[in-house]
C-alpha cells in the first residue's frame, strides 16, 4: 500500500478511535462517578445514558457562539485549537499494539521527548484563553495553569528520565520491548515504583484533573480559563482535555504497564491491543476515583509539593537509577 | 515530616478505599417521574373543594380561608343561593373562588378555618405551569367531580330542605 495513504488512514482511524474515547469516557466518567458517590448517573438518553454523549455534544453545536466584549478576536478564537491539536498529536508516538499497522510514529528514536515536547506546547492553549478573554477570572486561571504545568512538567520528565535511562532508549517501542513482554515482574512500576507515582501525580497536574484542577477552580474562578467560552469553543477544551486525559493514561501504561504486552500476544497480535485499551481504561478509571476521593489542593501547597517534594525526589531517583544501572545490579541492567 | 509522611501514606489509602466501598452500595436515587417516595397522607399538596353526598358544594363563600390566608392568595366572591339554582346549603355560595398557587405557601390555614370543611390540601397532583396566569387556579379546576350518578350544582332543590349552611349541632339532652 502506497505508504502516504497508508499513515493517513491510520491518523484517521486514531482520530476517530481518540474522539469517540473522549465522547464516551464523559460518559464512563460521569457514571463511575455516581456509582462512587451512591448515585445512578446519566440514565435518561438511551439506554443506560449510552447516547448522553451524543445529546450533549448536539446541545453544545446548536448553542449561540458569543464572542464577549474587547475580546482579542483571533487569539480567543486560535486558542481553543491551539489546545485541541496537540492533545490529538500525542497519540502519534504510542504503540497502540504489537503489530506495525498498530502503530503510527512510535519507532521514531525521539518518542519520549516528542511526548515531553508536545505536551510543553500544550499549555499555550490554556494562557492564550486566558489572556484573549479580557476576564478576570479567566486570565487568573490561565496564570494558574501555566505556572502549574511548568512547574509539574519538571516532575514529569524526571520520571520519564528514569524509564529512558532504564530502556536505554527514547523510543516508545524499545520501552515496550524492554519490559520484557509476556513477564509482568518486566514492568517498570515493579523496577520503578517512584518514578510512577511521581509520574501519576504530575500526569493529574499536568491535565489540572482533581485534586490539581486550580486552573478551574469553579469556587475561586468560575471556570478558570474557559469562562468566557461557551458552545463549540467550549467543547473543543473539553475535549483537549479528556483527550490527554486518555494519552496520558496511554503513555502511562506504555511506560510503566508493559505497553500492549500480555499473555498469547505472539500468536495473535490483536490480542495486544485489547490489552492496551483495557490496561488504558483501568488508568483512566483509575483517575476518576482520584477524583471521587481527595479534595482540590491548596494552591500554595500545590507550588510547594512540586518544587519541594515532587522535583528533589525524582531528582534523587534519577541518581539512585543511574547508580544502580551503573553498579549492573540485576533488574537494572 | 516524617510523622506527616507516615500519615499521608497510611491515610489515604483508607479513603480511598472508602470510595470505593460507595461502588459496591445501592444507588440512594430516586427515579423520580417513574417512582416516587411514599408521602404523608398528612401532606399538604394543592387544594381541591369538596362536595357533599348529594352533590352540593360545601364551600359557602363566607371567605374565611381568604381571611385565615397568611399569603393573601385566595380570593372569594360570594353570591345568593336560590331553591331553583342552588350550588350550596344554605344562603350563599361561592360564585368566584381563586387561588393564586404561585403565592400560596401550603400551609393549610384554609382548611383550619373553613367551618365546612370545604376545601383540602390533598398529597396528590402538585400546582405546576408555564405561565404565571396558568399558576391561577379557578373554582372549575378547584373544584371536585360531583359522585356518580349524582347531578352537578346548580341543582334544583325543594324549598325548605337547605335553609342552613351548616346543620345545627343536635340537641344536649341528659
Amino acid at each position: 500500500m502506497n505508504p502516504i495513504l497508508e499513515a493517513v488512514l491510520k491518523s484517521a482511524a486514531v482520530l476517530v478511535v481518540a474522539l469517540t474515547g473522549f465522547a464516551y469516557m464523559t460518559w464512563i466518567e460521569r457514571k463511575f462517578i455516581g456509582r462512587l458517590q451512591a448515585r445512578i448517573g446519566p440514565n435518561r438518553a438511551g439506554p443506560f445514558g449510552l447516547l448522553q454523549p451524543v445529546a450533549d455534544g448536539l446541545k453544545l453545536i446548536f448553542k449561540e457562539s458569543i464572542t464577549p466584549a474587547n475580546v482579542d478576536v483571533l487569539v480567543y478564537f486560535l486558542a481553543p485549537i491551539v489546545a485541541v491539536v496537540p492533545a490529538l498529536v500525542l497519540f502519534a508516538v504510542i504503540p497502540f499494539g504489537s503489530d506495525p499497522t498498530f502503530q503510527l510514529a512510535s519507532g521514531i528514536n525521539v518518542g519520549a521527548l516528542y511526548v515531553m515536547a508536545v505536551i510543553g506546547v500544550g499549555i499555550y492553549g490554556m494562557i492564550l484563553a486566558g489572556w484573549a478573554s479580557n476576564n478576570k477570572y479567566a486570565l487568573l486561571g490561565g496564570l494558574r495553569a501555566s505556572a502549574q504545568v511548568i512547574s509539574y512538567e519538571l516532575g514529569l520528565g524526571l520520571a520519564v528520565l528514569s524509564v529512558i535511562m532504564m530502556a536505554s532508549s527514547a523510543s516508545l517501542n524499545d520501552i515496550v520491548a524492554y519490559q520484557q513482554p509476556g513477564n509482568i515482574l518486566g514492568w517498570l512500576i515493579f523496577r520503578q515504583p517512584v518514578a510512577a507515582a511521581i509520574f501519576a501525580v504530575t500526569a493529574l497536574a499536568e491535565l489540572a484533573r482533581a485534586p490539581f484542577d486550580l486552573v478551574e477552580a469553579e469556587q475561586e474562578l468560575t471556570a478558570g480559563f474557559m469562562t468566557e467560552y461557551g458552545g463549540m469553543k467550549f467543547a473543543l477544551f473539553y475535549m483537549s482535555e479528556y483527550v490527554k486525559m486518555i494519552a496520558m493514561s496511554a503513555l502511562f501504561v506504555t511506560f510503566f504497564l508493559g505497553g500492549w504486552s500480555g499473555p498469547f500476544v505472539n500468536e495473535a497480535p490483536a490480542l495486544s491491543l485489547v490489552y492496551f485499551t483495557v490496561k488504558v481504561l483501568v488508568c483512566l478509571l483509575v483517575m476518576v476515583w482520584v477524583r471521587a476521593t481527595l479534595p482540590r489542593i491548596r494552591y500554595d501547597k500545590l507550588m510547594a509539593f512540586g518544587w519541594k517534594v515532587l522535583l528533589p525526589v525524582g531528582l534523587l531517583n534519577v541518581v539512585i537509577t543511574a547508580f544502580l544501572i551503573a553498579a549492573g545490579v540485576p533488574g537494572y541492567k | 515530616m516524617l510523622d506527616k509522611f507516615v500519615a499521608v501514606v497510611t491515610k489515604i489509602p483508607v479513603g480511598f478505599a472508602t470510595v470505593l466501598k460507595t461502588l459496591f452500595r445501592k444507588p440512594v436515587t430516586i427515579q423520580y417521574p417513574e417512582q416516587q417516595k411514599p408521602m404523608s397522607a398528612r401532606f399538604r399538596g394543592r387544594h381541591h373543594l369538596k362536595r357533599y353526598d348529594d352533590g352540593l358544594e360545601k364551600c359557602i363563600g363566607c371567605a374565611l380561608c381568604a381571611a385565615a390566608c397568611p399569603a393573601d392568595a385566595i380570593y372569594v366572591e360570594a353570591a345568593e343561593n336560590t331553591n331553583e339554582q342552588r350550588y350550596s346549603p344554605g344562603e350563599r355560595y361561592a360564585k368566584t373562588y381563586e387561588i393564586n398557587m404561585l403565592r400560596c405557601i401550603f400551609c393549610g390555614y384554609c382548611e383550619d378555618a373553613c367551618p365546612t370543611n370545604a376545601i383540602v390540601l390533598e398529597p396528590i397532583e402538585f400546582p405546576t405551569g408555564y405561565t404565571r396566569e396558568s399558576m391561577i387556579y379557578t373554582k372549575d379546576m378547584l373544584l371536585e367531580a360531583p359522585p356518580a350518578g349524582v347531578p352537578a350544582t346548580p341543582q334544583q332543590t325543594p324549598p325548605g330542605k337547605y335553609d342552613r349552611a351548616i346543620l345545627p349541632f343536635p340537641p344536649i339532652t341528659d
